[in-house]
């Protein structure tokens, strides 16, 4: 029997509106086959989004769901985690508003290690806007406002995430679908700041502007790009030229927030 | 219009006297059950620099919160007594540090000067305390709250290990100041 | 029993009110002339089972706020003009979201860094208009650590009762200066707590109202309640729309609630201190009020008849009342540290009713008793 998505979307919610191709509802099946292996329940869980195209993935699902402001889903994240930590926190958004307008934010809650779940759709882009250029976006890539090629260096967010202090990092593709419930799934079970990257695709802004002729050469590049960690440890440094790492990148148990905030209330109440 | 007495603390910031402020509002205040309004201006400096703490202490509330006419001020450094040894009113009374605010603005007031800084390091043996001495002399010299109700401020701000040590400052920031009086 | 009294800043007991109110989280940035508030939150909050968190800046700061507002809590945050600045997009989410949260402003002097020790009162059109769209505001103005105090009590108690942000604002003289503070007692000042939805958790829309000035009970995540939360316009269920409709609707009740009568009567304050036979009246709020206050003192000494009105609500700003003095008295002096505000807004109010003459300073000293005193000697 196929699997019912239908129990975690809202009634009347659908259809959703990304474009067809669009690789973010991939995604979001993916985080609701996650959320449901973890059993999470649906009054006890919020779903935090900033602004963009992947900042409306909570509307449609059927938890406590929080749009915020560009960049700021973190934050308010944090604010809810620390205020009711005994709920779920999942976060989700694109490559722009997390790593730029947000990146701040994304930073701190990875060094604060605090317990929620960031699945950062990085589809290279500002889709919503049309396509300017984002950290994320290749160097070289034409966006909207990268007319003669982006001179940008681009941001690797996993490492970013590593380096900030998350401590579940992994990270896989839009085309390795079943991939993405895992290793959501692992990072819901992980007890501190997990951030789950899926490189993604645009089609209309991003595909278009850069020469791919359909949505499957996109879906083909991403398959062909993505390498296992544990196939990359026997591959070469020219192997890898242009390749993305994928699965869990990074795993390691570090004291997490609210548990260290529950302690500084023991030691404020004596 | 409601009496008013004023009091101006001023030295180098990180010689205690925005606390020396404190203690003497909390004289008035909380001791005596009079009004008082304590403030104070500082740099950006955590240290060092010129600072003020004033006090504002009446039997009615109070209103203007800032210094009028200073009845009272005391400068622990040169730089404070330039910067800050102002508006005070004729008739008024200024104490200086006379090791390190040898100079005194031209004013139609009284001014005294007294070793502050030199008594807390020969006398008391801690130099941290040369504003409890300067508390204890401005009230000695001003009478704007009882010897003992600045006692009691001062004893209640301090940790129990420091009791002895600032009983004896503020005694003998007192007496000499009484002896400059008499 | 005699009362708890203590010889207080003016940020301790904000904070102090802020417990006493029943706040349990306090999300900030260290900014003077407003850090000891946060740093009083740090240490009393957790003692009560609160939480405090200093985020990596302002604007983490207030969306921690209302991330926390929405699970329950009564939040928190404390800045001075420069964080106001850069909190403003939240709090208009805070607005058009309908969070209950309450924000401090120490305010201080500017544009941009201005003079952080000194004080100023340069933000009262900042809380007023500083975040874009229209909106409502409710902004109050202490001008003692008492009543910075209790004010702190009252801005939660708006805030949770009208479902919004609400400011307090006071400067860095009222902020920093100790004063002897009486402890009211737990039942003493009224805490008002957030209403809880009556329907059913199947049939609860947060932004369901009665009535076009209606505030509709905000439920809680992680109750039994389940809704959505958007900064875009939205219906009655709380998702997002653009039937024009709708959208107009929403936006004007937001603002109803706020200025319609009933809500006025109940959110303005104002002192007023011999102004029943006033040929001149001082209208001045936060630490500039009591500067006034001397100056009107010793005018009446000199045999002029001088009054004081001070707003304790600055938004919405007493325009009823206002009107009135403006046609009772010849002349209105309005000292404000800021080179003209609220005085604009008075003009508006008064027209040509009676002399306007404002008092301004903006170099970091306080407006002193001896300034107000020219001005209303000039002006009559």
């Amino acid at each position: 029997m196929a699997y019912d998505y239908e129990k975690s979307i809202r009634p009347g919610k659908l259809p959703h509106i990304w474009c067809p191709g669009c690789g973010h509802g991939i995604v979001m099946k993916g985080l609701i086959r996650a959320m449901d292996t973890c059993g999470l329940e649906k009054n006890n869980t919020a779903i935090v989004s900033g602004i963009g195209c992947a900042s409306r993935l909570p509307g449609y699902m059927d938890f406590c769901t929080l749009h915020t402001a560009h960049g700021r889903a973190a934050a308010f994240a944090t604010g809810v985690k620390m205020a009711k930590p005994e709920m779920n926190v999942i976060v989700c958004g694109g490559d722009g508003d997390g790593t730029a307008i947000g990146g701040n934010h994304f930073i701190h809650a990875c060094r604060r290690n605090i317990d929620m779940t960031y699945v950062l759709l990085n589809n290279h882009i500002y889709g919503m806007t049309g396509g300017q250029f984002s950290p994320c976006t290749p160097t070289g890539a034409k966006a909207s406002t990268t007319p003669y090629g982006n001179p940008d260096p681009i941001f690797d967010i996993s490492k970013l995430a590593i380096g900030a202090g998350a401590t579940f990092v992994a990270r896989t593709t839009a085309f390795h679908a079943t991939q993405i419930d895992k290793l959501i799934a692992e990072g819901i079970k992980h007890k501190g700041m997990s951030v789950i990257e899926v490189v993604d695709d645009c089609p209309t802004t991003y595909g278009r502007r850069n020469k791919f002729r359909s949505v499957v050469d996109m879906m083909k590049v991403l398959k062909d790009t993505a390498v296992p960690v544990a196939a990359a440890s026997k591959m070469t440094a020219e192997q890898l030229e242009g390749k993305i790492l994928t699965g869990v990148l990074y795993q390691e148990d570090k004291p997490e927030y609210c548990a260290q905030y529950k302690q500084v209330i023991a030691r404020a109440q004596g | 219009m409601a009496e008013r007495y004023e009091i101006r603390f001023s030295g180098a910031g990180g010689q205690g006297l925005i606390t020396a402020g404190i203690i003497l509002a909390e004289a008035a205040s909380i001791v005596e059950g009079k009004h008082a309004v304590q403030s104070q201006s500082y740099g950006p400096e955590a240290r060092g620099g010129a600072s003020k703490s004033e006090v504002i202490i009446g039997d009615a509330p109070i209103d203007y919160p800032k210094a009028t006419v200073v009845d009272a001020c005391l400068a622990m450094t040169q730089e404070a007594a330039d910067k800050y040894a102002n508006g005070i009113k004729s008739g008024g009374m200024l104490l200086l540090d006379s090791d390190f605010a040898p100079n005194a603005p031209e004013g139609d007031f009284k001014v005294y000067y007294l070793p502050i800084m030199r008594l807390a390091k020969t006398e008391i043996g801690r130099e941290i305390v040369a504003n409890v001495i300067a508390l204890g002399a401005m009230i000695a010299m001003t009478g704007v709250v009882s010897r003992e109700a600045g006692e009691k401020a001062v004893l209640a701000k301090v940790p129990e290990a420091f009791v002895d040590l600032n009983k004896k400052a503020y005694a003998l920031g007192f007496e000499k100041a009484a002896e400059l009086l008499a | 029993m005699a009362k708890k009294v203590a010889l207080l800043q003016g940020n301790t007991a904000c904070a102090l009110g802020a417990v006493y109110a029943g706040c349990t989280f306090f999300g900030g940035y260290p900014i003077t002339p407003s850090t000891e508030v946060a740093e009083v939150m740090s240490e009393e909050l957790p003692k009560v089972g609160g939480k405090f968190i200093q985020m990596e800046d302002e604007i983490a700061a207030m969306a921690s706020v209302i991330g926390a507002s929405l699970t329950g809590a009564k939040t928190l945050t404390a800045t001075s003009g420069p964080g106001v600045s850069l909190k403003q997009e939240l709090i208009g989410y805070a607005c058009i979201a309908e969070t209950p949260c309450v924000i401090i402003n120490v305010m201080r002097g500017g544009p941009s860094t201005g003079m952080p020790t000194g004080p100023g009162q340069s933000d009262v059109m900042q809380a007023r208009w500083g975040t874009h769209g229209d909106h409502a505001a409710i902004a109050v103005a202490p001008a003692s650590c008492q009543e910075i105090f209790s004010e702190t009590v009252r801005a939660f108690n708006l805030a949770e009762k009208y479902r919004m942000p609400v400011q307090v604002l006071y400067d860095e003289i009222v902020g920093h200066m100790r004063e002897r503070i009486e402890f009211p007692e737990p039942g003493e000042l009224e805490v008002i707590d957030r209403a809880a939805p009556t329907c059913s958790p199947e049939d609860y829309k947060p932004y369901d109202a009665k009535s076009d000035t209606d505030v509709p009970p905000l439920a809680a995540f992680g109750s039994e309640y389940r809704f959505h939360v958007t900064g875009l316009n939205k219906a009655a269920d709380g998702f997002p729309t653009t039937k024009a409709s709708l959208v107009d609707f929403e936006e004007r009740r937001q603002i109803a609630k706020v200025e319609c009568p009933e809500a006025r009567a109940d959110i303005e304050s104002n002192e007023e201190y011999l102004c029943d036979d006033a040929d001149v009246i001082i209208l001045a709020y936060g630490s500039t009020s009591r500067s006034a206050r001397y100056a009107v003192n010793e005018l009446r000494a000199e045999g002029i008849k001088a009054g004081l009105f001070r707003p304790i609500t600055l938004w919405p700003f007493p325009e009823k009342r206002v009107a009135e003095l403006g046609k009772q008295v010849k002349a209105i002096v309005l000292p404000e540290m800021n080179l003209g505000q609220m005085i604009f807004e008075v003009e508006r109010i008064v027209k040509n009713d009676c002399k306007l003459a404002g008092v301004h300073r903006v170099d970091g000293e306080p407006i002193n008793p001896g300034q107000i005193i020219d001005q209303v000697k000039e002006v009559i």
